[in-house]
């Protein structure tokens, strides 16, 4: 294992994650290698179905058992492998010193448990604290995360409160130990835009109080533009192109993030105009080959063996790498 | 307002659902899902229907569809009233209206093949011979962008862009003159939305079709509509041209939802109005300014108890706000 620099946090390297299915055995994360810098906070952003939860869930070691495996690849959290940790320091590592944020704020809260006891809950996993203390805590928290009347709130149930203020007590929940890292994934996608920039405000401002990294999913290049400092783009697997996020809105090289930046309507375009598009589509896991997999779709023109290798990581500048043969490279 | 030329216009349209409740499940409140709404929509014409969940926006579109039986209100198709209708008599403006879904798939019969699908509405109204049909079904196809062979396949065998083709195929199969678009990229890939917005705009060119396009994104809604109505709590609260609205909004409510767009330009720097508080139910709202208890600006107790004026402040820009909103000019 080589060095880490001591500003990142977590470094991803080659990542090949897959899973046992009837067809066979199918990679959804295939040699993927990003960091996330303390005190940072990374987007990773790309279409449905192109892994970025499975690669959020290979960190976090909570693949489907057992389907899912890491193949290979190392997941350097702090200077320790996550990939090969033995589970039971994983189980303390996870909602400790990394917790995970989801789409879906009924799936991580237990519907017939007060909502205090649920930040209880973690609060006395990780740390020895009185009933009383915890439950003291768990309404700080609770104000924390800007939830009015926290004391009365503790002691409701999840079905009695709305989607925003439930995504509010799942972030008060994965903040409660104080994490180096939270994993947020499409954290704000089921929201209306309204509390969308409430829980959004609200992730920037704790992560400026706490000092945390976060790694933020999404598919909307709005959300990544706001909150990220850096940003990878995944496409069928792997990370196709990572720079900071002002570089990567100005300068995109990879014919793919060209393709999403230019399919976007924007507020300030030409009403009613014809939008760019991508043709084709996204291809299944079991049609992936070894060569750009985005080449079929790019609308470029490709000498036949550009196609068959796997591309090289190019760097563009300091911090902006592209995975593309030197047509996208180029720019 | 003119009506005069009006492909469907609303008058005061309500649709309330009774809130059940107690032991013997009686109606306790209602539900003012749709709490008198009037709007118009001129043929040719897309007006963009924005909000937040729950605030009414697929329930003015079934109703206008007349998939629900209005709660009181009128709607009219060219002029004729459609709200008092029996089945019967609606049956002939049934063709006029369609409607497309955020979740094709839904929509879609899976044991049925695609050809039958799109066949149906054909079937319905006892139109063509078998032949006749299925040339039709193909020029459906090749309308959307699909192959002729999509006939014989079922649905599970499409991607979410084609199946939303297939939905508009089937939609567009009796020639309908309003399509209400409630949703219709909202479950797609950026890559995949923008072929299915140049569809609609393409189909709305070739064949004059009016649409009401029902979106929570507003990047989107700008631009695809020539105006933008906002809903909130069952009520139209600002109506106006697309770009106006954007530009120039007034009601608080528009500003605090345009504000929160997240921008894809990083060097963009938001002046953003952070709401406080959820979006209310629509059971009980308030009897004055839906909006009021949320827009943190200081109200006296009359602006709550009554509804402020719709008024034009400019040239098709309308609002529903009392002059805290919209200072008189
Ligand atoms: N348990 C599983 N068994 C088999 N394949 C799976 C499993 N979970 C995920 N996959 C596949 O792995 C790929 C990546 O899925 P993943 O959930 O990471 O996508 P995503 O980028 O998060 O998409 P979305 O934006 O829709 O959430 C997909 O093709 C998916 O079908
Ligand atoms: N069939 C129904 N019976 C009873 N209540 C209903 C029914 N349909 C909708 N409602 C209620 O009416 C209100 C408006 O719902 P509607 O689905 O029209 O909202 P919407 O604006 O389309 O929201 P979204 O953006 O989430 O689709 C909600 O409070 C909803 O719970
Ligand atoms: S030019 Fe190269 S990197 Fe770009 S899409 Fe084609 S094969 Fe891929
Ligand atoms: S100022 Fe008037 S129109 Fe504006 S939110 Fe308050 S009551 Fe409504
Ligand atoms: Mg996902
Ligand atoms: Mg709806």
């Amino acid at each position: 294992m080589g060095e880490v620099e001591p500003e990142i946090l977590l470094e991803v390297r080659d990542l090949v994650t897959a899973f046992d299915t009837d067809a066979g055995q199918l990679t959804a994360v295939d040699g993927v290698s990003f960091a996330v810098r303390r005190g940072r906070t990374l987007g990773i952003v790309g279409e449905s179905g192109c892994g970025k939860s499975v690669t959020a869930m290979s960190i976090m070691r909570l693949l489907p058992q057992p389907m899912g495996k890491i193949l290979a690849g190392e997941v350097l959290f702090d200077g320790r492998n996550l990939a090969t940790v033995p589970a039971e320091d994983m189980r303390s590592i996870r909602g400790n010193r990394i917790s995970m944020i989801f789409q879906e704020p009924m799936t991580a809260l237990n519907p017939v448990h007060r909502i205090g006891k649920q930040i209880c809950e973690v609060l006395t996993q990780h740390n020895d604290l009185s009933p009383d203390d915890a439950w003291q805590q768990a309404v700080e928290m609770l104000d924390k995360v800007g939830i009015p009347s926290p004391e009365i709130r503790a002691t409701e149930y999840p079905h009695q409160l709305s989607g925003g203020m439930r995504q509010r007590v799942v972030i008060a929940i994965a903040l409660a130990c104080g994490p180096e890292l939270v994993i947020a994934d499409e954290p704000t996608t089921a929201l209306d835009v309204t509390i969308q920039a409430q829980i959004l405000q609200l992730i920037n401002n704790l992560q400026r109080d706490l000092g945390m990294s976060v790694m933020l999913i999404t598919h909307d290049l709005g959300v990544i533009a706001e909150t990220c400092d850096e940003v990878c783009v995944m496409y069928a697997g792997r990370v196709v192109e990572r720079a900071q996020v002002k570089e990567l809105f100005a300068n995109p090289r990879h014919a793919y993030t060209q393709g999403l930046l230019s399919s976007i309507p924007r507020l300030n375009g030409t009403p009613k105009s014809e939008l760019q598009t991508i043709d084709g589509m996204v291809p299944a896991l079991s049609e992936l080959k070894p060569g750009c997999r985005f080449a079929p779709r790019s609308g470029r023109e490709h000498a036949p063996e550009l196609l068959v290798e796997r591309q090289a990581l190019r760097q563009i500048s300091t911090d902006h790498w592209v995975e593309a043969c030197p047509v996208c490279a180029r720019g | 307002m003119n009506n005069g030329t009006a492909i469907l216009s609303t008058d005061n349209l309500r649709m309330h659902f009774p809130v059940k409740g107690g032991v013997f499940q009686r109606a306790v409140a209602a539900c003012k899902a749709v709490d008198g709404v009037s709007l118009t929509i001129m043929p040719g014409e897309t007006l963009g229907l924005v909000g937040e969940s729950g605030c009414g926006k697929s329930t003015l579109g079934k109703t206008i569809s007349r998939l629900y039986e209005p709660t009181s209100g009128g709607i009219a198709f060219e002029g004729n009233e459609l709200a008092d209708l029996s089945r019967r008599e609606l049956k002939p403006f049934r063709r006029e209206i369609q409607m497309i879904f955020q979740d094709p798939y839904e929509s879609l019969n899976p044991r049925h093949t695609v050809g039958t699908i799109i066949e149906e509405p054909f079937v319905i109204h006892k139109m063509g011979t078998r032949a006749e049909r299925r040339q039709w079904v193909a020029d459906l196809l090749a309308k959307v962008g699909l192959p002729e062979s999509a006939a014989g396949r079922y649905p599970f065998e499409f991607s979410g862009g084609q199946r939303q083709r297939i939905g508009i195929a089937r939609a567009l199969a009796l020639k309908p003159r309003l399509l209400i678009c409630d949703e219709p990229v909202s479950a797609l890939d950026v890559s995949i939305q923008s072929q299915v917005l140049n569809l609609l705009m393409d189909l709305q060119r070739e064949m004059g079709l009016s649409y009401l396009f029902i979106s929570h994104d507003l990047a989107v809604v700008k631009h695809i509509s020539d105006r933008i109505a906002v809903m909130y709590l069952g009520r139209i609260v600002e109506l106006a041209p697309a770009e106006e609205i954007y530009n120039n909004p007034v009601h608080a409510y528009t500003k605090a939802l345009i504000s929160a767009i997240p921008v894809p330009d990083p060097t963009y720097v938001p002046d953003r109005v952070i709401l406080e508080g959820d979006v209310p139910t629509p059971i009980d709202p308030p009897d004055g300014c839906r909006f009021a208890p949320r827009s943190g600006t200081g109200h006296s107790p009359e602006m709550l108890e009554t509804l402020p004026p719709f008024k034009e402040i400019s040239s098709g820009h309308w609002v529903e706000a009392c002059p805290v909103c919209a200072p008189a000019r």
